[in-house]
């Protein structure tokens, strides 16, 4: 597989614990803080990955993952 | 308010036309005699081209508009031979601070990398640039300036343009084979051609106030805040002009009340917060500006060709309005001349077109990611940009997202029509389509820069070991191509120094620092083309007489 695709199969390792620990990260944030808090995790992963095309394939599927209310 | 700079009136005279009662044709009317119009005049009469320049005026732009004016500028304005008194007068700056509420985020060094003949941006009041534009064209031969000559009327022909001028002394009729509408934001000859301006308004109103430093030794830095505590929820901009005058830039946001926010008693606080109590300064300026982001289609139609803010505005981030219209203005003219004389095809002025929409479309990228950084329109992109600078201080990776305004370089354009796309590999070096660039270089012993020797023409840049290397068929072909009627004007760039100045009659440089190879990725024998605009058009490691003619001919449209 090219480098530059997204990888969307489950990869978490543990994600029981890493959903935890990104709970935990909102505890008693208002929506404010949350929000900036969600902000800087986005970057700080987004710098990890780097690759321009993959992360633009991140948007595009989150744009077409839309809600359902 | 006013001090520091003295507005000369320029004396309306009546025209040739008013003064005779006849309807002359000129070969080029300017229209604005702004920055962009002044600078297309004088790189008009350069090129041995009479102008027409009209302006509605009678001075230089009022107040505080432009300061920032870009490495590219100050090229283009050394090829018209008016740079020095800006380099004089302007300010260079290296450091630039970022802060976000009440703390410094990261400062960065813009020391300039070195063998470059301008750095990378001056700062200077847009009125002293006018100034020294219209030194040079007043009692020039060719350059007849008409001030309080507003244009009014025009009637599109076949081959010219109709104008209707309005005067203190009436209105006249006057022609032109080509017209350039340098004639700013509100263009008039857009309305009259019935033109759109496509693109938006943004809501955010700015505070412009220049004051003029009394303490001594205030840092000649750029200062860029973020929600500051004196102005919170939104930014400001410190910079420095010539004449001790600082310029304040404050965001005041949509609602702000325009006429309350200029009264001095309301300046004055704010400013006294930001510089701190102990800063004794004397109000300039004040003024308020919301910023358009606007541009036409194709910027030419017919005979007009549209330059400048008349055919894009831009917000001020990045310092893209000015420089890009003295841009467009290197484009054009070269093309104009050799179509004027019927020398290239008309296919020369659409890539006039396809270029600099396409550096238009470009600086409206940049401008409006600048805006949304700046200025963010929903809560949870205020959390992002607040989460980068938050990021910023500590972890550097953050840092390249900051945009408080990305600086306005030259545009290139890989895909223009009028280059020729590599045969030969490079490992670096200005593509097709991108400018050329700087490196010094001496020449019998005396320093210079390699762009100071091109310009005008179509020149080669020939790089050698020795020059003596060069085989005598070579140097036959080089003597003939700048005879030709489109020349080709070689330079020889030598890495050991030659023991001439010229080589039967072409000339001859050192690369002294070794730079100019290096900027250029050529190995010994390597060719660059570049066009009259110092735009790169084709490139060989081997210099090849008929490839050279044929990407030649086809930068040039040239007519067979
Ligand atoms: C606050 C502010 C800060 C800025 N900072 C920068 C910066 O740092 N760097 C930068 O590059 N740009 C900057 N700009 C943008 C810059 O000022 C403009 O892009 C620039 O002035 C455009 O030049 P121009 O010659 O196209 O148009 P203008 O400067 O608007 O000139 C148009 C001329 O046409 C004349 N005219 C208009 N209508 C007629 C008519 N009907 N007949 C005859 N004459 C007419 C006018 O009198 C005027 O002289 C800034 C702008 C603002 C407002």
């Amino acid at each position: 597989m090219p480098e530059t695709t997204l990888q969307t199969e489950p990869r978490l390792q543990e994600p029981d614990l890493f959903y935890k620990s990104l709970a935990q990260l909102h505890a008693g944030l208002t929506p404010e803080e949350s929000l900036l808090v969600n902000s800087k995790l986005l970057l700080v992963l987004a710098n990890h990955i780097g690759d321009h095309q993959v992360l633009l394939q991140a948007i595009d599927l989150v744009k077409s993952n839309v809600s359902t209310d | 308010m006013q001090r520091t700079y003295q507005y000369e009136v320029f004396p309306f005279r009546p025209s040739p036309e008013q003064r005779t009662g006849q309807v002359m044709r000129h070969p080029v009317i300017v229209v604005g005699a702004g920055p962009v119009g002044l600078t297309a005049a004088n790189d008009l009469v350069r090129q041995g081209i009479p102008v027409v320049l009209l302006d509605e005026d009678d001075k230089v732009s009022l107040g505080s508009r432009a300061i920032c004016f870009a490495k590219r500028s100050l090229e283009i304005f050394d090829r018209l031979g008016c740079v020095e008194p800006m380099r004089r007068k302007g300010i260079t700056w290296n450091v630039g601070r970022v802060f976000f509420r009440d703390q410094e985020v990261y400062r960065f060094n813009l020391l300039p990398e070195e063998g470059h003949a301008h750095p990378a941006f001056i700062n200077l009041q847009q009125y002293y640039l006018e100034e020294y534009l219209i030194q040079p064209l007043r009692d020039h031969p060719l350059a007849d300036l008409r001030w309080r000559n507003r244009l009014v009327g025009l009637e599109p022909g076949e081959d010219h343009v109709h104008l209707t001028v309005e005067t203190p002394e009436g209105v006249y009729e006057t022609e032109a084979e080509w017209l350039i509408a340098a004639d700013g934001a509100r263009s008039t000859t857009r309305k009259l051609l019935g033109l759109d301006y496509e693109g938006r308004l943004f809501q955010e109103k700015f505070l412009i106030t220049d004051v003029v430093m009394k303490t001594a030794d205030f840092p000649t830095e750029r200062w860029f805040w973020f929600d500051p505590p004196f102005n919170p929820g939104y930014s400001a901009l410190l910079h420095r002009q010539a004449d001790n005058v600082w310029r304040i830039d404050m965001q005041l946001g949509r609602h702000a009340d325009v006429e309350l926010e200029q009264r001095p008693e309301r300046v004055l606080p704010r400013i006294r917060a930001m510089l701190g109590e102990d800063i004794d300064f004397e109000l300039e300026w004040i003024s308020i500006y919301s910023f358009h982001s606007r541009r036409m289609e194709r910027f030419l139609h017919g005979r007009v060709l549209f330059v400048g803010d008349a055919a894009h505005i831009v917000s001020p981030f990045g310092a893209r309005g000015a420089n890009s219209g003295i841009q467009d203005v290197d484009n054009l003219i070269w093309k104009l001349k050799l179509v004027m004389e019927g020398k290239a095809g008309p296919e020369l002025l659409e890539s006039f077109n396809f270029e600099r929409t396409r550096a238009a479309a470009e600086n409206a990228f940049h401008t409006e990611t600048s805006t949304e950084f700046i200025s963010p329109d929903t809560p949870g992109q205020l959390a992002l940009r607040n989460a980068v600078l938050e990021l910023a201080r500590e972890h550097e990776f953050a840092r390249p997202l900051i945009n408080s305004g990305r600086l306005s370089t030259a545009t290139v354009v890989p895909d223009s029509p009028l280059n020729t796309p590599d045969r030969d590999p490079f490992t670096g070096g200005p593509i097709p389509g991108g400018p050329a660039t700087d490196a010094p270089l001496t020449r019998a012993g005396e320093p210079t820069f390699l762009l100071k020797q091109l310009g005008y023409t179509f020149n080669g840049i020939l790089f050698v070991e020795r020059p003596e290397e060069i085989p005598e068929a070579m140097l036959a072909d080089l003597q003939e191509l700048a005879a030709q009627e489109v020349p080709i004007r070689t330079r020889i760039v030598a890495a050991q120094p030659p023991a001439q100045a010229e080589l039967q009659g072409i000339p001859l440089f050192h690369d002294v620092a070794g730079l100019a190879r290096e900027r250029y990725a050529a190995q010994p024998g390597a060719f660059y083309l570049t066009r009259p605009d110092q735009v790169v058009c084709a490139r060989w490691q081997r210099f090849q007489r008929n490839l050279v003619e044929q990407a030649r001919d086809r930068a040039a449209c040239l007519v067979r």
